[in-house]
């Protein structure tokens, strides 16, 4: 459990890690909180040629909010958007959902960026961003791009970010009068979800995005529904969602979960905006 | 920006608990073997080598930290604690390690290293946690011997004494 050799990069710049990126290409990995990346190499499941450590920065290190949106760089790590004053005001899903992401010892060190590039689907940021509607922002050497949440997360571990491409940072709509809420089951607390939930209920209507399940975060709108009707639209959710059996769960423990802890959430999101 | 090729060893310097160290690395050495190997500071345990267990944990900058997941290259020029600055003296026992020894909170003393780094750090942000508070911390860390309730209550009475202490050193 000791990993492989590699050369090992501490950048001082942006331009310096995009750099390195640019010339290494898929030979290259950033590393940012390790706390999913550092296993993965100790594992012996990545084996890269060189690590670009992009902790030390300076520029990725904004935490602000930019006109409706809060923009969190790639250096933020997890506790410190927790301890955000007004986090509960601004992005109460993500002040609901981030104390299920691992540990107070993984949030200390992990990113919040490190998180969506990681892409698990049972991860709770991931979730949030789908749910929230947010973006990423990518930089290479010579360009740079913006991708919604649905777009970016193409699969299993797998995005649209290109192997030159680091995330800059990631922006989340802020809170804008609706009710939100967010519960997840897993076998232990800080363990990965087995289903996660993250429910918005304003004017339009409601929106539940769900984690664990599919190869990625899925969400689904609808009107205000209530009663069979909305068992209706959330049964069919849990049957389009694909569950699969594995060790953690089977695909019909899955989708009872989606069909109950969905209702719960989506409930508690309209008592919230009440 | 620093450059270090992966084939040769490279010169870490660190403070590990007020006193300046160092010692030589490949990128790939982990901090905990680092730690161990090459500084000889044996209080940190390596239980899982991916970040689960939590027999690892120090403090970096002030940062709760699984030295299995870091690389010794990374702390170049940082400030470390580990369990070895705990006690005051050699011959004494910081407040929370002697309630560790009161209520039986360690048996074969694998997971206590670790958790003791992670309540230290705890107790200064939160001089007043509750059970949940604690539990919740603990959570990060697996304990095959105690079942956690003897750490909980040594946790707990150590915040009581711990405040007990600041406000007689507040009145002195
Ligand atoms: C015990 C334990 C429990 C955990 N439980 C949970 C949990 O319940 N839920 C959860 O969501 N997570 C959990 N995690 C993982 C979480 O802690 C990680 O923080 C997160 O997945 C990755 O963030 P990081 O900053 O540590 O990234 P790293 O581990 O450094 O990197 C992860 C991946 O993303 C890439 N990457 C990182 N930053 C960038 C960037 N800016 N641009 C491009 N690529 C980048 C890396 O190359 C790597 O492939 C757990 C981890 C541990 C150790
Ligand atoms: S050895 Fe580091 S967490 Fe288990
Ligand atoms: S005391 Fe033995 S593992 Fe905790």
């Amino acid at each position: 459990m000791k990993p492989a050799s590699f050369g090992y990069v501490r950048a001082d710049s942006l331009d310096e890690a995009l750099g390195v990126l640019g010339n290494e290409g898929a030979e290259a990995r950033v590393l940012a909180g390790g706390q999913s990346f550092m296993a993965m190499l100790n594992m012996r499941l990545a084996r890269p040629r060189v690590i670009i450590d992009i902790m030390r920065v300076p520029a990725l290190a904004e935490l602000a909010q930019r006109k409706d949106e809060l923009v969190v760089g790639a250096g933020v790590r997890q506790a410190r958007l927790l301890a955000m004053p007004g986090l509960e005001r601004t992005l109460p899903l993500v002040a609901q959902a981030l104390p299920f992401t691992g540990h107070v010892q993984t949030r200390s060190r992990g990113t919040v960026c490190g998180s969506i590039a990681h892409a698990d689907p049972s991860a709770e940021l991931p979730l949030c961003l789908v749910a929230l509607k947010g973006h990423v922002h990518l930089r290479a050497a010579k360009s740079r791009r913006k991708v919604a949440a649905a777009e970016f997360f193409t699969g299993m571990m797998a995005t649209a970010k290109a192997d030159d491409e680091m995330i800059e940072a990631v922006s989340f709509p802020v809170a804008n009068g609706e009710g939100t809420a967010f519960r997840e089951i897993a076998r232990r607390h800080g363990d990965f979800a087995i289903v996660a939930c993250a429910a918005l209920v304003s004017d339009h209507g409601i929106r539940l995005a769900v984690g664990g399940v599919a190869d990625t975060a899925v969400a689904r709108d609808w009107p205000h529904l209530e009663g069979t009707a909305l068992d209706d639209a959330l049964n069919a959710f849990a049957y389009e969602l694909d569950a699969r059996d594995d060790v953690h769960a089977s695909a019909r423990y899955r989708r009872e979960l989606v069909r109950r802890i969905g209702r719960s959430t989506i409930e508690e999101a309209a008592r919230c905006r009440a | 920006m620093p450059r270090l090729s992966a084939d040769a060893r490279h010169l870490v310097a660190f403070t590990l608990n007020g006193r300046p160290v160092k010692g030589l690395a490949s990128p790939r050495i982990l901090l905990s073997d680092f730690l161990r190997h090459e500084i000889g500071a044996t209080g940190t345990h390596v239980g899982c080598e991916h970040g689960v267990c939590g027999a690892c944990t120090i403090e970096v900058d002030g940062m709760l930290t699984r030295a299995c997941l870091t690389l010794a290259v990374q702390v170049d020029g940082s400030t470390l604690r580990t369990v070895e600055g705990l006690a005051p003296a050699p011959d004494r026992l910081s407040i929370l390690q002697a309630a560790f020894r009161r209520h039986h909170a360690l048996q074969c003393g694998f997971c206590t290293a670790g958790i003791l780094m992670s309540l230290d750090a705890f107790l200064r942000e939160t001089p007043e946690p509750d059970e949940a508070q604690v539990r919740d911390l603990l959570s990060g860390h697996l304990c095959r011997c105690t079942g956690y309730t003897p750490i909980v209550r040594a946790a707990l009475e150590a915040a009581a004494d711990l405040r007990k202490t600041t406000r007689e050193t507040a009145h002195a």
